[in-house]
């Protein structure tokens, strides 16, 4: 079982490694501009990423090496190690930004909120796996499922990291969706969550609550809480076709971006590539959903199937957010773009889900 | 995995999953068709705009103000100058968090507290990126920490300017007037201003205003987004204004000042042969330098609301009667008129009767038999009624305008014009007939006969340099700021009486006596060596005082005035000096200011003499 296995290299997954790599360099090249300072030597942060990437290609290696059925039995152990690693973080965590939400290890910080994502996404997958109620899930069913979502979110919404709890969130409505949510119990649901929105509005801090509110209404206060909201589109609208050109982005240069780095890392590449870069970029994002989505129809049993889709919708809702943020679509909240954004944790949790996918995909042909 | 029906169950429900993949696919597609609709929108349909933003964001346009130019004295002391002031400015836009950046400036800037209590002063034609005046003109501690903690204060600049400075105090203070920021009224009215921009008030900032202002400039600034200045790429130099070389001499000005103390009035000093001012004082006086950096709203009330007005240039703008002052020119015109010879007397009683009353002597114990030169000397009323009456009103009006008395001097300044009544004038302002009455008390500079102190000045200029009216100026030149002449102005002559010279000496004979005689009124004006020509003057407010002088209400007491010219056979400067509701006579007040100014200017153009004497001997 541990041996190696021809197979593994006959039935791999080519095109989405290769998308892979491709969205990865595309991302490297984007954080060496974003952190570029004039001096010829790269950015301490871009070496970083660098770092991380060998990493995350080793996670994904690993990923992909252990057959993803026996990962489904490990699957709660997995789950409670992320959720261990989350609990760990107001006990021993710093402070950053007005959260806390990093762990310390060494030269490098580790947020483990990212890599609850992989925990929760194995143990929804083996719970909808194993629990397969006929005529699809009531909201009874889901509570189960429900706990697991909640237990990890309470925490990472406590940090407070809002990005990391919606995407958890849709992670979980993605799975549950897919695993076969009964259509009224979907629409209760939205209903639900629907008529908690006012609470929710409550219990956001006040600047997040600023931040939905200038997106809102963008104009009100262009210098205040609207100016990322502001500068964000137009470093993306001056890119124009063809982009004001590798490291020529004045927007960029000029530190006209905060976040620019990560939240906005999007936006200095729409301003130096211009829409033809950026459309490319979405084009390529598309292509990486669109073979996540096909490993998922082609997988054999609920359990990877799932896990495909649940890949996918950790990517997909991340892109959604962040680039629907970069272009003034959506209001400003702290998610990374997967393979893009600087941060080691996310980086590696996207090359980790990324190789389940490709543990998937190659071994649908295994019996 | 044994059984079939498992499978098939299995099976079915993938089949569902199937279904569910395919809804989700749809959405992904609809999501990524947005996205790439809204890039299309963003960057094709809205590019030309957003670079344009972009654009604007990194290039600020930073204007240059120009240097105003200097004002320097008649040897080249700088009257007006500049000098260097640092601002605090902060620039809401590069200040992410206002009121953080508030509270860490407020710890080297006081100011900056009363902006955080929302004082800011909220200005809506500022521009974007434009600074907002925290604090201005900061010591150079202030300076060095916040040039320090930069980093900490994010928008907020330092910047440096020239701040107009008034090297010579409250010398000259009404000549050389102030500067202040521009008005609505101004901007309509100038061109090239804006809001914010300084302009000269009053005085000769306002009259050269054209002159000393030069051209800003403007520098195009590559900035980062917390409004550092990376480089600059294009620039478009200041013209700095031209200097003005006054006619003033400051250290002559210094003693005028002196000499007139804190009493209210003015002294007007000129030089006869070419009607340059040398000094021009009124009192109160003020400090320019009040306004050089925005005057606070206390002093502003303080100088506006204070009954003596000091605000006011009581040489150029104060209407005083000139009483006794008017003599001399009178005189001369009896002369003329053939009314008078040098020898004719007329016996002053203390008075002389007309229409049912009597015209009283300020010497009510009568003069005696008095001649022109001891009427002049003693400045006897009778003689002066008497003639009055054979002169008529016109010839009096005529003889005390072709001095210039009563006249638009045509200066850029603003002046008050002064009244010298007659006939028509009194039908025309009062639509009343002229009475025989009326003209006893003109010739004396009573009734409504009303001058200025620069006025009497340029008069008795004339008559020391035998007719001429000159233009009273204040700027010989106008040079570039490297001293290269741009501009030299010349004497002008506005009006020429061709005088025959015997009645011109007769009458400078009677005002040297006034300060040589025995009997004269201004012998206080008198000099050991050099000859002063005067004439004393005690200008009465209302008709009769009763009571005690020191009882009557200030503005109710009797101006005092003394003009002169010196050295008495050769004039060189003319002298008018005027004290304010004294309550005194012109002789006992006036003509001991005089004195001191006229001492004081023979003193320095003998120091300078000699210097220059010394030099072209050591040179030599």
């Amino acid at each position: 079982m541990i041996g190696f296995d021809r197979r593994l290299v006959e039935h791999f997954d080519w095109i989405l490694f290769g998308l892979t790599v491709g969205l990865l360099g595309l991302g490297l090249l984007g954080l060496y501009s974003a952190t570029y300072d004039g001096s010829p030597q790269a950015s301490p942060q871009f070496i970083r990423q660098l770092i991380w990437a060998a990493v995350g290609f080793c996670g994904m290696g690993l990923a992909f090496a252990i057959d993803y059925r026996r990962l489904e039995r490990w699957a709660y152990l997995l789950y409670g190690a992320a959720l261990g690693l989350l609990i760990l973080v107001p006990l021993i965590g710093s402070f950053g930004g007005g959260a806390r939400r990093w762990i310390y290890v060494g030269m490098f910080s580790l947020q483990p909120a990212e890599f609850m994502k992989i925990g929760l996404l194995l143990v929804l997958a083996r719970w909808y796996h194993r629990v397969v109620p006929p005529g699809g899930y009531g909201i009874r069913d889901i509570l189960v499922p429900a706990t697991f979502f909640s237990a990890p979110a309470i925490f990472v919404l406590w940090q407070p990291n809002l990005g990391t709890t919606i995407t958890l969130g849709l992670l979980f409505l993605t799975l549950t969706f897919t695993a076969g949510l009964r259509l009224r119990s979907l629409s209760v649901l939205a209903l639900a969550g629907g008529s908690l929105l006012p609470f929710i509005w409550t219990y956001l801090k006040p600047y997040q609550q600023q931040r939905v509110l200038s997106f809102l209404y963008p104009d009100v206060d262009p210098l205040g809480a609207g100016y990322h909201m502001i500068q964000s589109q137009v470093t993306v609208g001056s890119g124009m076709v063809w982009g004001k050109g590798f490291l020529l982005g004045t927007q960029n240069r000029l530190d006209f971006l905060p976040e620019k780095h990560t939240d906005f890392v999007f936006a200095v590449f729409a301003e130096e590539w211009g829409f033809v870069g950026a459309f490319g970029l979405l084009v390529l994002y598309c292509a990486l959903l669109v073979r996540l989505l096909v490993i998922a129809l082609r997988a054999r049993e609920r359990f990877g199937l799932l896990l495909s889709v649940g890949v996918a919708g950790i990517i997909f809702w991340q892109i959604v957010i962040n680039t629907g943020m970069n272009v003034g679509a959506l209001p400003v909240v702290g998610v990374p773009l997967p393979l893009l954004s600087y941060g080691g944790s996310s980086l590696l949790t996207t090359l980790v889900a990324i190789g389940l996918a490709l543990n998937v995909s190659t071994r649908r042909l295994f019996f | 995995m044994d059984g079939q029906a498992e499978v098939f169950t299995a099976q079915e429900t993938l089949t569902a999953c199937h279904r569910r993949i395919g809804v989700i696919s749809l959405i992904v597609l609809f999501v990524f068709c947005s996205l790439g609709f809204r890039l299309w929108q963003l960057q094709i349909v809205e590019g030309d705009r957003f670079r344009t933003l972009s654009e604007k964001n990194r290039i600020r346009l930073k204007r240059l103000p120009s240097i105003r130019g200097l004002m320097l004295d008649r040897t080249g002391r700088v009257v007006v100058g500049n000098r260097p002031s640092f601002d605090v400015m902060l620039v809401p836009e590069d200040a992410q968090d206002r009121l953080t950046t508030l509270h860490a400036l407020a710890a080297y800037v006081p100011e900056a507290a009363g902006f955080l209590e929302g004082k800011s002063p909220r200005n809506p034609r500022r521009s974007a990126y434009e600074g907002i005046s925290v604090a201005r003109d900061i010591s150079w501690g202030t300076l060095a920490a916040i040039e320090a903690h930069q980093l900490d204060l994010p928008g907020v600049t330092v910047e440096a300017s020239l701040k107009r400075f008034y090297a010579a105090g409250n010398l000259a203070a009404h000549l050389v007037g102030y500067i202040g920021e521009v008005n609505q009224a101004e901007i309509a009215e100038y061109k090239g201003y804006r809001q914010g921009d300084l302009v000269g008030k009053v005085g000769l900032e306002n009259a050269w205003e054209e002159v000393l202002r030069g051209y800003n400039g403007g520098q195009q600034v590559e900035v980062d987004a917390t409004g550092r200045k990376l480089r600059v790429l294009d620039e478009v130099k200041t013209q700095p204004g031209y200097n003005l070389h006054l006619t003033l001499d400051l250290e002559l000005q210094e003693q005028v000042e002196q000499a007139l103390g804190e009493a209210e009035g003015s002294v007007v000093v000129l030089a006869v042969e070419t009607g340059e001012v040398l000094a021009l004082a009124s009192r109160p006086t003020f400090d320019p330098n009040l306004f050089a950096l925005s005057i606070k709203p206390n002093e502003w009330r303080a100088l506006v609301k204070d009954p003596l007005r000091p605000l006011t240039n009581r040489a150029l703008r104060g209407q005083y009667p000139p009483g006794s002052t008017f003599k001399p020119f009178m005189a001369l015109a009896a002369l003329e008129e053939g009314i008078v010879t040098p020898e004719t007397q007329y016996n002053c009683q203390g008075g002389i009767p007309f229409g049912g009353r009597t015209f009283h002597c300020w010497k009510r114990s009568g003069h005696g038999w008095v001649d022109l030169k001891q009427a002049l000397a003693q400045s006897c009323d009778v003689y002066f009624y008497t003639i009055g009456q054979r002169l008529g009103i016109q010839k009096i009006a005529q003889a005390a305008r072709r001095f210039g008395l009563g006249q638009d001097l045509g200066l850029a300044l603003a002046v008050s014009p002064g009244i010298i009544p007659d006939v028509e004038w009194k039908r025309r302002h009062l639509d009343e007939p002229w009475y025989g009455g009326e003209t006893l008390s003109v010739v004396i500079g009573q009734s409504y006969v009303l001058t200025t102190p620069l006025q009497l000045a340029v008069a008795t200029a004339a008559l020391a340099n035998g007719g001429a009216v000159y233009r009273p100026f204040f700027v010989t030149q106008v040079s570039d700021v490297d001293g290269e002449p741009v501009q030299t102005y010349s004497p002008e002559i506005t009006a020429q009486s061709n005088i025959p010279e015997e009645y011109l000496r007769i009458v400078r004979d009677g005002m040297r006596e006034v300060v040589h005689g025995e009997r004269g009124t201004g012998k206080k004006a008198f000099l050991p060596d050099i000859e002063v020509a005067g004439k004393t003057g005690t200008a009465q407010v209302v008709s009769r005082i009763i009571g005690k002088e020191e009882k009557v209400p200030r503005h109710h007491r009797d101006h005092a005035w003394f003009i002169a010219f010196a050295p008495a056979k050769t004039p060189q400067i003319a002298v008018a000096c005027l004290l304010e509701h004294a309550g005194q006579g012109g002789g006992a007040v006036a003509a001991p200011v005089v004195r001191q100014v006229l001492e004081a200017y023979f003193r320095i153009v003998g120091q300078r003499k000699l210097e220059n004497d010394r030099i072209r001997q050591t040179s030599g």
